[in-house]
């Protein structure tokens, strides 16, 4: 008799902890899109890349790309852009939606210190793949891409789902991986952003989302 | 036995202050509406057990302006994060030994 009440009081103390230092709303089917659309996008860099004859998909060293086509350059620069706005925007919506069916808030102490933690690391390697680009060690960008990613989720993972702490692992083991790739580094990157997210999300939509739903 | 029930703190014995002292071990400190956002109680719920944590030297009360409102933030002291500890330890203790009498 007296036991159940603990049991009780023990998973009340559980859900306390977890739901006051925890983001828990956090969405998997977004990383399964965020994963699509990464895939897209480097399929298109891919076509695009090939129809140039240089960079990663050439078979000579492309540690350092000379003559660089300012028209290539931009257009690589849309769909990375694009992918990045649209990978956010479906992760912020599916989140949003998943947040109010918990009856959590979506912006509330737990997802602040998410996104600062998430942020912080992320955006200190952003910069440093600008200054790659700066000197145009343009072959270093994706394994940079994909440790830094890595990393920022590591961090992250602190504040939300533990599992988010094995794709920051596999992420960084890529990049490092990647790293004596330099010519492959579009694949790795699809396989970072676009394979590792597919998997992880679909995991995690298993684990946590569908026999809610 | 009686050492095991012993170490069950009875000032732990209720829902809202075990929820309180739970978030207040996992985060620095926590605000009266965060508080009672998560445990789904009324204000003066968690105004009569935050005072009785307090009585006990569990918890620390700061009061501070924010943007000129008042704001109320809860802390768990060192003796009251050792309290809780015991407490859970007591928790686990009774469960294995219950676990232990049901299965001989």
């Amino acid at each position: 008799m007296e036991n159940k009440k603990y049991l009780n009081d023990l998973s009340e103390i559980r859900e306390m902890m977890n739901r006051s230092s925890r983001f828990i709303s956090l969405s998997g089917l977004a990383g399964v899109f965020a994963g699509i659309y990464a895939i897209i996008g480097a399929v298109l860099a891919n076509i695009l890349l090939s129809n140039h004859g240089s960079l990663y998909v050439s078979g000579d060293s492309s540690l350092n790309v000379d003559a660089e086509d300012p028209a290539l350059q931009s257009s690589l620069t849309v769909i990375a852009v694009v992918v990045l706005v649209l990978a956010v925007a479906t992760a912020i919506l599916l989140t949003t939606r998943k947040a109010k069916k918990n009856n959590q808030k979506i912006w509330d102490n737990t997802s602040k210190r998410l996104v600062i933690n998430f942020f912080a690391p992320l955006t200190a390697g952003g910069l440093f793949c600008l200054v790659l680009l700066q000197y145009e060690l343009v072959g270093l960008i994706a394994p940079a891409m994909l440790l830094f990613y890595g990393m920022a989720l590591i961090n992250a993972s602190k504040y939300t789902f533990n599992d988010l702490r094995s794709l920051g692992y596999a992420n960084v083991m890529l990049g490092l991986i990647a790293t004596q790739f330099i010519d492959y580094g579009l694949y790795f990157w699809a396989l970072g952003f676009g394979v590792f997210h597919i998997i992880y999300g679909g995991v995690m939509y298993n684990k946590y989302e569908r026999k809610k739903a | 036995m009686k050492n095991i029930i012993s170490n069950i703190n009875k000032a732990f014995d209720h829902r809202i202050r075990l929820g309180i002292m739970s978030i207040l071990m996992v985060n620095e400190f926590a605000d009266f509406t965060t508080l009672k956002e998560l445990l789904g109680a009324t204000d003066g719920n968690i105004a009569s057990h935050t005072k009785a944590l307090e009585k006990q030297n569990y918890i620390k009360v700061e009061k501070s302006f924010i943007n000129r409102k008042p704001n109320t933030r809860y802390l768990a002291t060192d003796t009251g994060r050792k309290a809780f500890q015991e407490h859970l330890d007591a928790l686990e203790k009774l469960l294995n030994s219950g676990k232990n009498i049901n299965n001989s």
